[in-house]
């Protein structure tokens, strides 16, 4: 709302964690955070709505010897935060001892620049708006078969973060990050097919408004006329929008919580092969361009670049202090927050599937008979992040003598996440940022065999 | 009832939020609360309370929608929000009606949750796990979660309306992993409702048997059969099949945008007749229950579909305008920092009259899918998947050999026109759903149905 903030972030974190210690605490951890944020959604040419929006809270860890509790809240007066403190020293008391539970120590951070735009304070909301009509414009004048968008959406925030622990950890960072979509709706052969249309930016200058409109509209009307697929088994050429959700579940499974706890397919597999050569996978928390980019993580920690899978070998898990602790070994700066309300865990940051030498066309020609896949849906309920088994909803177009044929849609494409990966024959050269499955770059992947339901 | 502003507060607001014109306003001030807390390892961990307080100003001109929000309940903080959301506009002011206060009985809560020491809540995921590995052996890991929730809420409109409710919601879950040499499987169950601590007081602990009784069963499992076959879904959470498949494209907001299915359908029959359906947001204590919805509206029971014939619509108050009708109640938003969208409460399949081992027995060869991961839709095409989480053959009118991996998919009109079976055990389940990135607490419920038809997504040939 282009206002000062009315309360610094680094000094409310450093009284959290003086009221946390003078609560009992042994030790303790405060990450305050403002997010400034508006999103334009955009129908029929006009604003269906305009959001402005500020939130500022705090999240409180609190150790008692080796028992952890968490408190947060919006109250950043000095009641408010000897409150919270209070409570997060009163919930330790309530969890079990655990004898790896201890905040991290300070290391040093090396400041992390091209992580914001001074277009997103710049553009104004009549600006941004027109963005979003641009889009929605472009969509609707690309085909005539497009029959309308279901919803045209800009949105931008700017989050600052201050972290402060009794350990002696103090930093604070700024990042902006801004985005715009499409539903697409085309019309044709009695029926009614989507299609979406994305781009991420850290300012909004940076998003081309006519190319994420063209690619809703294309989407949408290269399904129209879509039918099931045979049943069978066959090669699959995932889309770097499908690629990016499984790299994001794969991301996922390579937490050392879930691995350590027995919960993943890659337990007990570091050093094996996990995956084919074609198929390499970094975990790197400092690219610029990545929208989950940050000098450190959420408790404090550097960030950095892990290899996490490369030629074909499983090479790291991704640890936070607690999990690294565990193990022995060190942190990899992947201790992840969705905010001041929840508590750091094991995630990954921006995850990066290698590229290959290939154009989508030739990795079409060297599926010759398959699927190519656009589209998944349910990967919340069709996945089980356990044992890696995977059945999820697909759309895409058939791959006919190496080339792309008729859309198919309401069919299945299953298996094992491993078993996947070692599958991946082929991946494409062109790459993308994709904002599925956290904040993924992968190109197209070819998959050699998976089962797919249609009729 | 707690009113988070005072009357007066609220009509200021209401009144600035007009003060450059627009047909509607309103102010939704919230106070948020909760604890949660989990087991994994069988230690206690993840302990942790939230507390936050803030405000929603909407201004409604034309078909535009502004909106600001803030934290706190501070008078001078909510104006602010209120001149933010009334800035793009250039009319002069609207006089908003003066403010009647409109009572409600909040859905009552016999044990406040914030009431129980943290170590009765830890005892009690203690009971869980215990009871859970005591199942076998093969139980290699249990993790529980107990979650409690409290949302008070002042809701004040340009229409003349002052009204709020005090909701609290308790839940817990269980995930359990069973293990027998290489072969490792999954289980879960979740206990849910609009109520306090006294709906733990009654053998929970069941709830970590049943997990485990799946993960154990599924050992025993092969994959799952791949192709179109009659499938048999089992009661309560099974009702997300028909959550996906008819429930999302009634939203009104979804047929206002010409991206539902079901558009041009109202009167029409959609299903075969021996099938009715509701949305009910005043169920008792149920998960998806409220007093009211948020946007003051008195939550309702809305007949769907009557005999197989299409009624009715959900909607939410600028829907239901549009349409010269009346809310339907279905108006939610899962924060203060969310603008209200059509949204289902708890929302069922009516029990019928099959008993369901007759419906089982009458399929030659098939699917029974018992458990649910949840489900997916696409509202405009209608394409729908549902993950299966516990599945079963049935070969010869019999059940046999448990199944993982599965995801079943079809088409909404297709799928919802092919049931030709519903029985008579109805009972109901918990569920968040995620809509326009907002989640909110739903119900479903069903008995037994059956679908003639529908593509089963497995890895068998």
């Amino acid at each position: 709302m282009g206002e000062l903030p009315s309360v610094e972030l680094s000094p409310a974190a450093a009284r959290a964690v003086e009221a946390t210690l003078g609560a009992g605490a042994s030790a303790a951890e405060a990450y305050a955070s403002r997010d400034t944020g508006r999103e334009v959604r955009v129908h029929g040419g006009e604003v269906e709505s305009l959001t402005a929006a500020t939130q500022t809270g705090i999240g409180i860890r609190a150790w008692d010897g080796h028992r952890v509790g968490y408190a947060y809240g919006t109250d950043l007066s000095d009641a408010g935060v000897a409150a919270l403190a209070a409570r997060a020293a009163e919930m330790a008391a309530a969890a079990d001892e655990d004898e790896f539970a201890a905040p991290p120590a300070p290391a040093e951070i090396e400041a992390l620049s091209g992580l914001d735009s001074p277009s997103v304070a710049e553009w104004n909301a009549g600006q941004v708006a027109e963005l979003a009509l641009a889009v929605e414009r472009t969509a609707l004048a690309a085909d005539p078969r497009v029959a309308g968008v279901e919803t045209a959406v800009y949105a931008d925030s700017t989050e600052q973060v201050a972290i402060a622990s009794s350990t002696g950890i103090a930093a604070s960072y700024e990042a902006s990050n801004c985005f715009a979509y499409l539903q697409a709706l085309a019309e044709g052969d009695g029926g009614r097919e989507t299609g979406l249309g994305f781009g991420l930016a850290r300012g909004p200058e940076d998003l081309d408004p006519e190319a994420i409109g063209a690619e809703g509209a294309e989407r949408a009307v290269a399904m129209i006329g879509a039918g099931k697929p045979a049943s069978r088994s066959c090669p699959v050429v995932l889309d770097p929008t499908v690629a990016a959700s499984f790299a994001g579940l794969i991301g996922g499974a390579l937490g050392a919580r879930a691995v350590q706890r027995g919960r993943s397919p890659f337990a007990g597999r570091l050093g094996d092969e996990v995956a084919s050569t074609s198929f390499a996978l970094h975990d790197d928390g400092r690219d610029p361009a990545g929208a989950a980019s940050a000098p450190f993580d959420g408790e404090g920690v550097p960030r950095r670049r892990t290899a996490l899978i490369e030629g074909g070998a499983l090479r790291t898990y991704l640890y936070d202090t607690y999990t690294a602790n565990r193990e022995g070994t060190s942190s990899t700066g992947s201790a992840a927050r969705s905010g001041y309300r929840s508590l750091p865990s094991v995630s990954a940051s921006n995850l990066i599937v290698a590229a290959g030498d290939l154009s989508t066309e030739e990795l079409l020609a060297q599926a010759g008979d398959g699927v190519f896949v656009t589209d998944v849906a349910g990967l919340h309920s069709g996945v089980n992040p356990v044992t890696g088994v995977f059945s999820v909803g697909a759309s895409g177009r058939t791959i006919r003598d190496g080339t792309l044929a008729e859309p198919v849609r309401e069919f299945t494409i299953a298996g094992e996440l491993v078993a996947m990966l070692r599958a991946v024959v082929a991946a494409g050269s062109e790459t993308r940022w994709v904002p599925f499955g956290g904040s993924v770059q992968t190109p197209p992947l070819l998959v050699s065999e998976l089962s797919v339901s249609g009729t | 009832m707690t009113e988070l502003l005072d009357q007066e507060v609220a009509a200021r607001v209401l009144s600035r939020a007009l003060a450059n014109g627009g047909r509607f306003a309103e102010v939704f001030a919230e106070r948020r609360g909760g604890m949660s807390l989990a087991i994994d390892e069988s230690r206690i961990e993840s302990v942790q309370s939230g507390a936050e307080e803030g405000a929603g100003v909407r201004v409604v001109d034309g078909a535009t929608t502004y909106f600001a929000h803030v934290d706190g309940l501070e008078p001078a903080e909510l104006e602010r929000a209120a001149d933010e959301a009334a800035s793009a506009l250039r009319a002069g002011r609207t006089e908003p009606r003066p403010l009647t206060a409109r009572p409600v009985t909040p859905v009552p809560i016999e044990v406040a949750p914030e009431d129980v020491p943290a170590a009765r809540k830890a005892e009690l995921l203690r009971e869980l796990d215990q009871r859970g590995r005591a199942m076998g052996g093969e139980i290699a890991q249990l993790t529980a979660s107990y979650a409690e929730a409290r949302r008070v809420v002042t809701i004040a409109n340009s229409e003349g309306l002052f009204t709020g409710d005090d909701r609290t919601r308790t839940r817990i879950g269980v995930q359990t992993v069973a293990r027998r040499g290489d072969k490792v499987e999954t289980g879960a169950e979740t206990l849910g409702a609009h109520r306090g601590f006294e709906l733990l007081e009654n053998d929970a602990g069941l709830i970590a048997e049943q997990a485990a009784k799946k993960a154990l069963t599924l050992l025993d499992s092969r994959p799952a059969p791949s192709g179109s076959m009659p499938v048999v879904v089992g009661g309560g959470f099974g009702g997300v099949l028909f959550h996906e498949m008819t429930g999302h494209g009634l939203e009104i907001d979804h047929i206002h945008k010409g991206a539902s299915v079901y558009i041009g359908k109202l009167g029409e029959m959609v299903a075969q007749p021996l099938l009715n359906a509701y949305d009910d947001g005043r169920l008792p204590n149920e998960w998806g229950s409220d007093a009211i919805d948020d946007e003051g509206q008195p939550t309702q029971q809305t007949k769907v579909i009557e005999d197989g014939r299409l009624i009715s619509y959900l909607y939410d108050h600028l829907g239901a305008e549009k349409d010269g009708v009346a809310s339907t109640g279905n108006g939610r938003r899962e924060s203060f920092r969310d603008l209200p969208i059509p949204r289902m409460t708890n929302t069922y399949i009516a029990p019928g009259e099959s008993t369901p081992a007759a419906m089982i027995e009458e399929v030659k060869n098939g699917f029974y899918a018992v458990s649910f991961g949840g489900g997916q839709v696409d509202p405009a095409t209608g394409d729908f998947v549902f993950g299966v989480s516990e599945g079963y053959l049935i070969e010869d009118g019999k059940v046999t050999a448990p199944c993982t991996g599965a995801t079943l998919i079809g088409n909404c009109l297709d799928a919802l026109a092919a049931i030709d079976a519903v029985g008579d055990d109805f009972f109901m389940k918990t569920g968040m759903c995620g809509k326009g990135g907002q989640k909110v607490p739903v119900g479903t419920g069903q008995g037994h149905v059956r679908v003639g038809k529908m593509t089963v997504g497995g890895t068998q040939l």
